[in-house]
């Protein structure tokens, strides 16, 4: 298998966009493309990460669409889906495709929007992602699906509900806290919204909260209000409009083009179906396995990780994924938390970009969007929220019901 | 090879008061929900069999923000059936701001809600509901 290298990037800003699927991808890639120094008409193939652009937007041959948006007439352009890991799925069948020998140039992408759907919608388009006639006809959501995780979680480590609602809001606001410094970031600052809050209540006559703190305030249940107990509004990413692209060639071209590339040391996709074929909250069988193909392909261990930009789609989802990922024990998380070992400075900074939490979830574009972190990570380029001298990092997305995970290992190429 | 136990047999079997399932012929697990093979060991030589309908519940959650089409707060969980299979459903006839933590390990028997088709369902389903005991 050929080697393959991460050439250029680019990420529209994360939030509510007043651009269509399309045009968001087309900014995305253009700027993959133009930072790689290359013209469209080098890109051999595209994939392209989407989970519910037809739901969302009335659109299917999405791929070819967006193929066309950046003249690539006439090259094989394919739609990955795989809800939430679409992005990272999409990288991994572009990478196999070059390692295979097949293609020398290609794009690799992922769009979402979802914001025009409005939030019942939206949620209803979700609640595709668990088995359409033997889990979805609950009303199961996704909050619902990690709020079922947290009390799982509680109730097999024995830990009292209320420290691991402390713990998982720890992780909100160490993520709102990273995002501060991400430019692209839909949510920054916790610190921010509660300042607006008071202005407002000051300006509409109505008593001044007084928070004490952002922990205060996320205790606070009138503003951060129950979406699926126990999880509460900042347990839960946003709904998200986004894009984001990379280009990806063999190592050998990847020298002609740039100095700085950075390598696909590993990776690993696995998938497990519905929560009722996997029986555990905790243990996730896809993310184990993917997680040890991408290790035992890197020759490396947990340890070797500098930076980690993970699944925070709840914040309970980044405790039990910082365990799967073999950064912590199983049933430890949580404490590893409550130390700071996973803020930046920590044993293992976990998403500095504010992850999906904060940075914003446009689910197809996600994964992308994480490679994209990590990249501009190893090259240190990132500025206030860079991780000093990372040369190893590691993504990690889950689809669905945990139903499907991609992981990926990079490394500075230089 | 047919498939054993589709849907519309499964949900059939639910209006006469029967929760079908499966057993395993070669490795003798019991699956519900029907699948086309054995998730153990990948047999296809499987019979058709009433389950006990009863189970005890492994975790839940309390949706306050419900998909479009369906109206909160929603109590669902996870439970798991005597015979080991998990499945997902609807706890019925508790007060939603009453559920805490100490229903988990409770016992249920299952029954089962009509869910309304919309635009994008395929149909009418329905949804397993479980009567705490």
């Amino acid at each position: 298998m050929r080697q393959v290298a991460v050439v250029g990037v680019g990420m529209t800003p994360f939030g509510r966009s007043q651009k269509d699927q399309l045009e968001m991808f087309g900014e995305a890639a253009m700027d993959a493309i133009n930072e790689s120094k290359l013209k469209p008409r080098d890109i051999q193939a595209l994939f392209l990460g989407n989970a519910v652009g037809d739901l969302s937007e009335g659109q299917t041959v999405i791929a070819s669409h967006a193929a066309a948006e950046i003249g690539l007439l006439g090259i094989p352009a394919t739609r990955v889906e795989g809800a939430c890991a679409a992005g990272t799925m999409a990288i991994i069948t572009a990478i196999m495709a070059i390692a295979s020998g097949h293609f020398d140039i290609v794009l690799a992408a992922g769009t979402e929007r979802q914001t025009v759907s409005g939030t019942a919608f939206a949620t209803r388009i979700m609640n595709t992602g668990p088995h359409h006639l033997y889990e979805g006809p609950s009303g199961l959501t996704f909050p619902g699906i990690f709020a079922m995780m947290a009390h799982f979680y509680a109730k097999k480590y024995e830990v009292p509900l209320e420290r691991l609602k402390d713990a998982m809001a720890k992780v909100a606001i160490k993520n709102h806290k990273n995002g501060e410094k991400n430019p692209k970031c839909q949510f920054p600052s916790i610190v921010d919204m509660m300042e607006r809050r008071k202005a407002k209540a000051k300006k509409d006559g109505y008593p001044v909260p007084t928070w004490s703190d952002e922990m205060d305030f996320l205790h606070d249940t009138e503003v951060n209000m129950m979406i699926a107990q126990p999880l509460q509004l900042f347990d839960c990413c946003p709904i998200s409009d986004g894009a984001a692209a990379v280009v990806l060639v063999p190592v050998e071209v990847a020298k002609r083009i740039t100095d700085k590339p950075v390598t696909i040391a590993g990776f690993g996709q696995s998938a497990a179906g519905g929560i009722i074929t996997q029986r555990d909250f905790t243990r996730l069988i896809a993310r184990e396995i993917s997680a040890k193909q991408a290790y035992d392909m890197a020759g490396l261990t947990p340890k070797d990780i500098d930076v980690c930009e993970l699944h925070d789609c709840f914040t309970i989802a980044e405790i039990v994924a910082t365990e799967g990922l073999g950064f912590f024990d199983f049933g430890e998380g949580y404490e590893a938390v409550e130390r700071g070992d996973t803020e930046m400075g920590g044993i293992i900074p976990i998403n500095p970009s504010g992850g999906l939490k904060a940075k914003g979830h446009p689910v197809g574009a996600t994964g992308v969007a994480q490679v994209y972190e990590i990249v501009n990570q190893l090259r240190g380029i990132c500025g206030e929220r860079q991780v000093e001298g990372a040369k190893i990092g590691m993504t990690d997305t889950m689809g669905g019901t945990f139903a499907s995970v991609g992981n990926l290992i990079l490394k500075r190429g230089w | 090879m047919e498939y054993k136990l589709t849907y519309n047999a499964f949900r059939d079997g639910l209006k006469e008061g029967k929760l079908l399932g499966l057993k395993c012929n070669q490795c003798g697990i019991h699956i519900c929900p029907p699948r086309k093979v054995c998730p153990e060991c990948q047999s296809e030589n499987m019979d058709i069999i009433e389950l006990s309908g009863k189970g005890e519940v492994l975790t839940f959650t309390v949706i306050y923000v419900p998909p479009q089409g369906f109206e909160g707060p929603l109590v669902v969980a996870t439970g798991k059936l005597d015979e080991g299979p998990w499945v997902i459903g609807n706890i019925e006839g508790m007060n939603p701001s009453n559920v805490t933590m100490d229903v988990i390990g409770k016992r249920f028997t299952v029954g089962y809600k009509d869910v309304p088709a919309d635009s994008i369902s395929g149909g009418d389903r329905i949804a397993l509901t479980f009567k705490l005991v």
